[in-house]
């Protein structure tokens, strides 16, 4: 098992793919993860996250098996 | 309670008229029927924009759109509701999202619908892209409803 980390629009763009999977090892927040395909740095205010497609914290935990998702500001409608 | 995200334009006008007469069965309850119908504007944010690409997350958009339609049927006596949003290339002029709700009274139908719209923009996961004359460049935020 792993951890499905997806990306949406610009961030998408910048990271240069739209998902991956992420070892759970050492992973307990939504924090963790970003920093764990960041190189570890902190996740940005701007960016908005979700946990198994609800909207989640930095401080979300995430376990094994969860889909983490990493987007920019919502502009639909 | 229809959600619908399309890859295709779409007629509005002729989606309202088909829901009504092949999906609805409660003629005669509603007295009070609230569109929000909008469209492509081919400027924004001092340029001209000759077309735009919606992405969505699938699944949590919908999610979060039924969750929102729930909401408001909690909060006001609604007899039904539409939901429409393109997705994908939208040109000037095209229809980007509909949101229709049917009540027995306009008060619930005028506050539900305002509610659902406002509510999308911050909550269902969409983004835009915009192409430009002169590039490509992603809209950082919608602009206030109120």
């Amino acid at each position: 098992m792993s951890i499905r980390v997806r990306y949406f629009a610009n961030l998408r763009e910048n990271m240069g793919r739209d998902e991956e999977n992420l070892a759970a090892l050492g992973i307990s927040t939504v924090s963790d993860v970003w920093k764990a395909v960041n190189d570890g740095l902190s996740l940005p205010d701007r960016i908005l996250c979700a946990v198994n497609m609800e909207f989640a914290t930095p401080d979300s935990s995430v376990s094994d098996g969860d889909e983490v998702a990493f987007f920019p500001p919502i502009t639909g409608g | 309670m229809p959600i619908s995200l399309r890859t295709e334009r779409f007629n509005p006008y002729d989606e309202l008229q088909y829901y009504q007469a092949h999906k609805m069965n409660q003629a005669g309850q509603y007295g009070a029927t609230v569109c929000f119908l909008g469209t492509m504007r081919d400027f924004n944010a001092g340029r001209t924009v000759r077309k735009m690409n919606l992405e969505y997350y699938p699944a949590m958009t919908e999610r979060h759109l039924e969750e929102i339609i729930g909401e408001a049927r909690k909060r006001w006596n609604l007899i039904d509701a539409l939901v429409i949003h393109r997705v994908g290339e939208v040109f000037p002029n095209d229809p980007i999202v509909l949101v229709a709700i049917w009540s027995s009274h306009r008060g619930a139908a005028f506050d539900a619908c305002r509610y659902i719209l406002e509510e999308l923009k911050s909550r269902a996961p969409f983004w835009k892209k915009e192409t430009l004359p002169q590039g490509e460049r992603w809209v950082e935020q919608n602009t206030d409803g109120y």
